[in-house]
């Protein structure tokens, strides 16, 4: 697919599958065009050529609300928590779309205690890795079948970073697929079965981690 | 005891202007539209009371079963037929919703002439409770005050607590992030908007009982409204409520200097509103 802001291009051709189950990475300098990958996946950006396909039907042209409904959830770049609303509530509307499976306020809270503690406190009033702990328990929520994460370590402190990684064996353990775009690539080929890496909007380099060498991957990734 | 008597009248004067300004105030807070044409279908309510009570002899309380529901109705299909259309394509909501109030006053000019109107609602209207030789309660105005605290009390709860309340707030928080938990902001807005006209249809139906109107009323009425709205504070229920008390203070106590004082007064106190508390009394700490 391809895809424009404007007359900008920030996607060229590229074409990507993801099988059910996997964890793929998706890694890319700033400005490679990865979050504008994910954004297309989940509805809020249209190609302008190309098709996105998903469990087997084309669903290129429906909206982000209803591809929720389908079992695609992106957790945005910048978290875009709801700050108005406690932790709790933030969690609710995640189950909004009320597709059944097994997550839900408890099992969340399982696999990220510290936002328990919280449940009660304004979204406004949490720190970097709270947030991003919360916008990934409110995907969850709904039961997708495709989870897409965007940038999870942004801004965040190497600690607050591995716990939050430390969490990903336990959303694919429930068969969740999960598509992890990343700007640090140690942890991400560390978290994933297959990688892709985009470079200035094309796939430059695919395959499975355990294959993928570290001078393809420097290469790939600055395009040297 | 003539200025007790005075706020007194002023508190049940602002329970109607808080009627008037809760449809306005939600549909602000939830998606940022400022409806023009507010005073205009408050209007609209009251000349479909005026059918209702002339042409089939109902009690104008009465009327209400089938006003609210028509009106919200309206609201609804007005929101995703219409409105939700021009907040998408960056035309200015501000100059559709103008057209709905130009649209809304010629129809009701060509319908029911220039004439004052007024609802009869019997005897309540001027029955009352005597507190003191100086201070009595009348029924109707003390029912209005009433009906706009549990209405502002109810939304405000709906809000809060209900599933719907949630998506409400979140859609008004971020409507992209809305949609990434699939909650389809366009069907949110119709529904505000089919509230706001819930409550647009009560303040129509009051407003004709206590007063007369004509087709040209409206943008007075939205003026009052508006007012209420931003004494009280944008996107605060709560905050509707109080500048709707405050105006109706601000208006009575002036009368009570000078009766040609009323409103001009209600219009100041605003002003200095304005000048002192720009946000208004109660703000939401958000609201930028």
């Amino acid at each position: 697919m391809s895809c424009f802001y404007g007359d900008f291009q920030a996607l060229f051709d590229v074409s990507l599958h993801v099988d059910e189950g996997e964890t793929v990475a998706v890694i890319g300098a700033n400005g490679a065009g990865k979050s504008t990958l994910l954004g297309t996946v989940a509805g809020l950006l249209r190609p302008a050529r190309g098709e996105v396909r998903f469990a087997g039907a084309p669903i290129g042209r429906q909206p982000a609300f209803r591809r929720v409904g389908r079992g695609i959830s992106l957790v945005p770049e910048g978290r875009r928590l709801f700050p108005s609303l406690t932790v709790r509530e933030n969690l609710l509307l995640g189950a909004q779309a009320r597709r059944r499976g097994p997550w839900n306020e408890r099992r969340v809270f399982e696999v990220f205690p510290l936002l328990e503690a919280i449940a009660s406190r304004s979204a406004s009033a949490l720190s970097g890795g709270e947030q991003q702990a919360l916008a990934i328990g409110r995907a969850l929520m709904a039961n997708p079948r495709l989870l897409l994460l965007d940038e999870l370590s942004l801004g965040l402190a190497p600690i607050v970073i591995q716990s939050l990684y430390a969490a990903l064996p336990s959303i694919a353990g429930e068969g969740t697929t999960v598509v992890l775009v990343e700007q640090d690539v140690g942890r991400a080929l560390a978290a994933a079965s297959r990688a892709y890496c985009l470079l200035e909007g094309r796939i430059s380099l695919e395959g499975p981690t355990s294959e993928l060498t570290r001078e393809q991957v420097t290469g790939a990734y600055f395009g040297v | 005891m003539v200025w007790v008597n005075a706020v007194v009248q002023g508190i049940l004067l602002g329970g109607l202007y808080a009627l008037f300004a809760t449809g306005l105030s939600l549909v602000f807070g939830v998606m940022r539209l400022v409806n023009l044409a507010h005073g205009d279908l408050i209007v609209l309510a009251g000349f479909l009371g005026v059918v209702f009570t002339h042409d089939l002899g109902w009690n104008p309380l009465l009327t209400l079963v089938v006003i609210v529901p028509l009106l919200a109705a309206l609201g609804f299909v007005g929101q995703l037929a219409i409105l939700n259309f021009t907040l998408d394509s960056g035309l200015s909501p501000l100059l559709a919703t103008f057209g709905l109030s130009i649209i809304v006053q010629n129809t009701l000019l060509e319908q029911f002439s220039a004439d004052q109107r007024g609802l009869s609602a019997g005897t309540i209207e001027t029955d009352s409770i005597r507190i003191s030789n100086e201070i009595s309660l009348g029924w109707f105005p003390l029912t209005t005050f009433l009906v706009a605290v549990v209405l502002l009390v109810g939304l405000q709860l709906v809000i809060r607590w209900t599933r719907l309340g949630r998506a409400l707030r979140a859609t008004s928080d971020d409507r992209r992030a809305a949609q990434l938990v699939g909650i389809d902001n366009r069907v949110v807005y119709a529904v505000a908007m089919a509230i706001s006209l819930a409550t647009v249809a009560i303040a129509g139906i009051f407003l004709g009982v206590r007063t007369s109107f004509a087709p040209t009323t409206g943008p007075t009425r939205l003026l009052f409204a508006f007012e209420a709205v931003i004494i009280g504070g944008l996107g605060s229920l709560w905050g509707t409520l109080v500048g709707g008390v405050a105006l109706g203070i601000a208006q009575t106590v002036s009368a009570q200097i000078s009766p040609g004082w009323g409103v001009l007064g209600g219009h100041l106190f605003f002003l200095a509103v304005l000048l002192l508390r720009p946000r208004g009394l109660f703000a939401r700490a958000d609201a930028s």
